[in-house]
């Protein structure tokens, strides 16, 4: 066991947040190589990608060079400057009315909950919202969705369990298009982004908004876990390339993890992320502030 | 065939300008770490983890011999497996058993799969003709009561639901009832939670007290990130958790969490749920789990059964064949044999690092029937035309499609094929087959 209690000591000291591992690096230290190389596994420990971890430090040992900076607060202020700037290079997205808002991601991040809660947000400005049920698959998925419907008091289009979910995507369609709804938001079964055919089905339904709906503003949201390493890149890009995503939702940030992942989406990616979920109340939920994340970070 | 990892890559090259040979020695096992490390931190292992590992791992390989038959990159990449694999425990742990009922707790972060992970396990051991109770202890997620009815149902077995009451008392009353009506297992699903939420953690901690569970299961979402340290040291020191299950091992993630959480918790990894079927569940593999985390894909089983059925000389012989440029079709024919005696493509592909998830599986099957159409059109040639195709005119054609039963077409199409791949080869020359 001599190993397991190494590591158990080693955790021990491990801290969270970037800043505390920051300053036990900035402690009696140069700022060299070696420093800059604990520093990118620094961001990697917040789930950074790793490339984008070594674009990062790169670009700060740019700067430490270029502007002379040699105590810490220095540093800091630079690093979290990079961040920010790699976050901006994602365009913010304005979601214009009338719109349809597909949800996507994989399973159990979040997607139904998200929904219910954006529900609440956007019929609060007396906007109206028609949500459809397109989770077809998973056991109760309608019934959960139903529960959210009710609470933020919007109208929901549903169907039975193992119909085809772009027939319930058509008829919410009609609906909105008939009634003049202003948000239209479809949830989808969570997918792993690996399996093929399942994300034909997206590419389907996504067809049938384009077709049956030309005249609308349609976005394309995935729904990230914090608590997801590397692998959220892989997620993004996979259906990023199946239907094209406009929009990242970061959920659980309630917790314990950062997602420090979304750098690497805003910064290799450019896409935006719009939302961010704090926790199963309905109010919980709001627009995302890169400031205030990278703060989180830190 | 030549196919190489990131990682293996990397480590070549190292070694490549290794200069004393015979001994791994420091500053080169140095370089190579600092790459398993990348390795390690890429699959989501612990910042913290694989540094410890490394460490260990650094001192077994100071000043190993080199195994003959292995490159110094190879020697490295099997010691940092078998350090792996014998880390992450040993195979096929069983389910814990009282007498009857035994009870069975989920734990986990919201969204890690429990729900479904319940109706796995009821069908798993109905298999072993136990009968299961499950009971429906999420009394906060919206419709989830329901869904565990519908796996229930799925899964064949009953469900003990008393709405949205008291967790603690849906638990208790559950395993009683169990109990009284003979079941062997008694399952309680309970709601994600996360593991700061204090008054949550709480009522899992009476759940534990009220039902004395043999099994506590937390349930981890093998996409988890580095946080998933945090998440098993809390919920293992407060319930004192006696396994893991994996969840949604069949995307592409390189899994690492699972080595973090084997490090903090001590506690062995009991399966891995592989998909949304409830038949999906499968025991923990600790070897292949190590390789993937290495992002080999399953690479040295792929070494060992390429190994087996390709011998050495044989590949000597046939490297030597392309640089004298005296690749037949003969040749040919006795490759598409050892493709054969390696085993279902499919299952090779799969085995390839990157191969799993990039090139979709779906597509890449090889059609059997065709490779033995092939072999058919080779073996109705004279051992002349097979050492040169070129003297193949239309009349020969003509006679070998009839002798093997397919179409000119086809005879020209292999042609061009073996054309193509001794094209391939050549292009390749200098590059060993089969070594990483
Ligand atoms: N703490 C926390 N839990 C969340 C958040 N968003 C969703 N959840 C929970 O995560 C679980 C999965 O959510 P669900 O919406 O069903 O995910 P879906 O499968 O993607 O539709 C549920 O237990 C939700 O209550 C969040 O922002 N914070
Ligand atoms: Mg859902």
């Amino acid at each position: 066991m001599g190993f397991f209690g190494k590591i158990f000591s080693a955790l021990k000291k491990t801290k969270d947040k970037i800043s505390e591992k920051l300053s036990a690096l900035f402690s009696g230290r140069r700022i060299d190589d070696e420093f800059f190389d604990e520093l990118e596994e620094i961001l990697i420990s917040s789930d950074i990608s790793v490339t984008t971890s070594m674009e990062i430090v790169d670009e700060l040992r740019e700067r430490v060079k270029r502007d002379r900076i040699s105590e810490n607060e220095g540093v800091v202020a630079a690093l979290k400057e990079i961040l920010t700037q790699t976050l901006e290079k994602a365009e913010p997205l304005e979601i214009q009315t009338p719109a349809v808002i597909m949800v996507v991601g994989v399973n159990g991040v979040g997607k139904t909950t998200t929904i219910g809660k954006l529900a609440a947000m956007l019929a609060s400005g007396r906007k109206s919202v028609t949500i459809a049920a397109a989770d077809t698959f998973r056991a109760a998925a309608s019934d959960q969705l139903t529960v959210w419907a009710n609470r933020a008091d919007v109208k929901i289009i549903k169907s039975s369990e193992g119909s085809d979910p772009s027939a319930v995507v058509f008829d919410a369609l009609t609906s909105a298009k008939a009634k003049k709804t202003d948000y239209t938001i479809i949830d989808t079964a969570g997918r792993l982004h690996v399996k093929s055919n399942l994300m034909e089905e997206l590419k389907k339904m996504s067809r049938v908004v384009e077709r049956e709906y030309p005249e609308a503003n349609f976005y394309k949201l995935i729904v990230l876990d914090a608590t997801t390493g590397q692998n959220a890149v892989n997620q993004i890009e996979f259906f990023d390339e199946a239907i094209g995503i406009d929009g990242i939702v970061l959920t659980k940030l309630d917790g314990t993890a950062k997602g420090g992942f979304v750098v690497s989406m805003c910064g290799e990616l450019e896409i935006p992320v719009v939302y961010v979920g704090t926790g199963e109340k309905l109010d919980d939920i709001s627009p995302f502030d890169k400031d205030e994340f990278v703060e989180g970070l830190f | 065939m030549a196919v190489f990892s990131g990682l293996s890559e990397k480590l070549n090259h190292i070694f490549a300008k290794m200069t004393k040979r015979g001994k791994l020695d420091e500053y080169e096992i140095k370089q190579a770490m600092r790459e398993v490390r990348i390795a390690l931190l890429e699959a989501d292992v612990n910042i913290g983890v694989a540094k410890q590992f490394i460490n260990s791992v650094s001192e077994k390989a100071l000043g190993q011999d080199i195994l003959k038959s292995l490159s110094p990159a190879q020697q490295v990449i099997k010691i940092v497996n078998e350090e792996l694999t014998a880390l992450m425990g040993s195979t096929n742990s069983k389910l814990e058993t009282s007498s009857s009922p035994t009870v069975i707790m989920m734990c986990g972060l919201q969204g890690a799969g429990k729900t479904t992970l319940c109706g796995k396990l009821a069908v798993y051991l109905k298999k072993q003709n136990k009968k299961t109770l499950l009971i429906a202890g999420d009394v906060y997620r919206p419709a989830a009561i329901n869904q565990l009815k519908v796996v229930g149902e799925k899964a064949g077995c009953e469900v003990f639901d008393m709405g949205q009451g008291n967790p603690v008392e849906i638990a208790r009353k559950g395993a009683e009832r169990a109990r009284s009506f003979g079941f062997d297992y008694a399952i309680i699903d309970t709601a994600g939670r996360l593991h700061i939420d204090d008054t949550l953690m709480t009522e899992l901690e009476d759940i534990k007290k009220a039902v004395n569970p043999a099994e506590i299961l937390l349930t981890v979402d093998s996409m988890t990130g580095q946080d998933a340290v945090n998440v098993a040291d809390t919920f293992n020191k407060r319930l004192d958790v006696t396994g893991v299950v994996l969840t949604k091992l069949d995307g592409d993630t390189r899994g690492g969490a699972c080595l973090s959480i084997k490090a903090v918790t001590g506690k062995p990894i009991k399966f891995s749920s592989v998909g949304e079927k409830l038949t999906d569940l499968e025991p923990f593999y600790p070897d292949r789990m190590a390789s993937r985390i290495l992002g080999m894909g399953d690479v040295l089983t792929l070494i060992e059964k390429a190994e087996q059925s390709i011998s050495e000389e044989q590949m000597k012989k046939i490297e030597k064949k392309f640089k004298e440029n005296s690749f037949t079709l003969d040749d040919y024919l006795e490759q598409f044999d050892a493709l054969k005696n390696m085993g279902d493509i499919k299952d090779i592909l799969g085995m390839l690092p990157g191969v799993g998830n990039k090139i979709k599986l779906d597509n890449a099957q090889v059609d059997e029937k065709a490779v033995e159409r092939m072999k058919a059109i080779i073996l109705s040639m004279t051992p002349k035309e097979r050492r040169n195709p070129a003297i193949l005119n239309a009349s020969r054609k003509q006679r070998i499609s009839k002798g093997s039963g397919t179409t000119v077409q086809e005879v020209n199409q292999l042609i061009k094929k073996f054309e193509m791949s001794k094209q391939m080869m050549k292009n390749m020359k200098g590059q060993r087959s089969f070594r990483f």
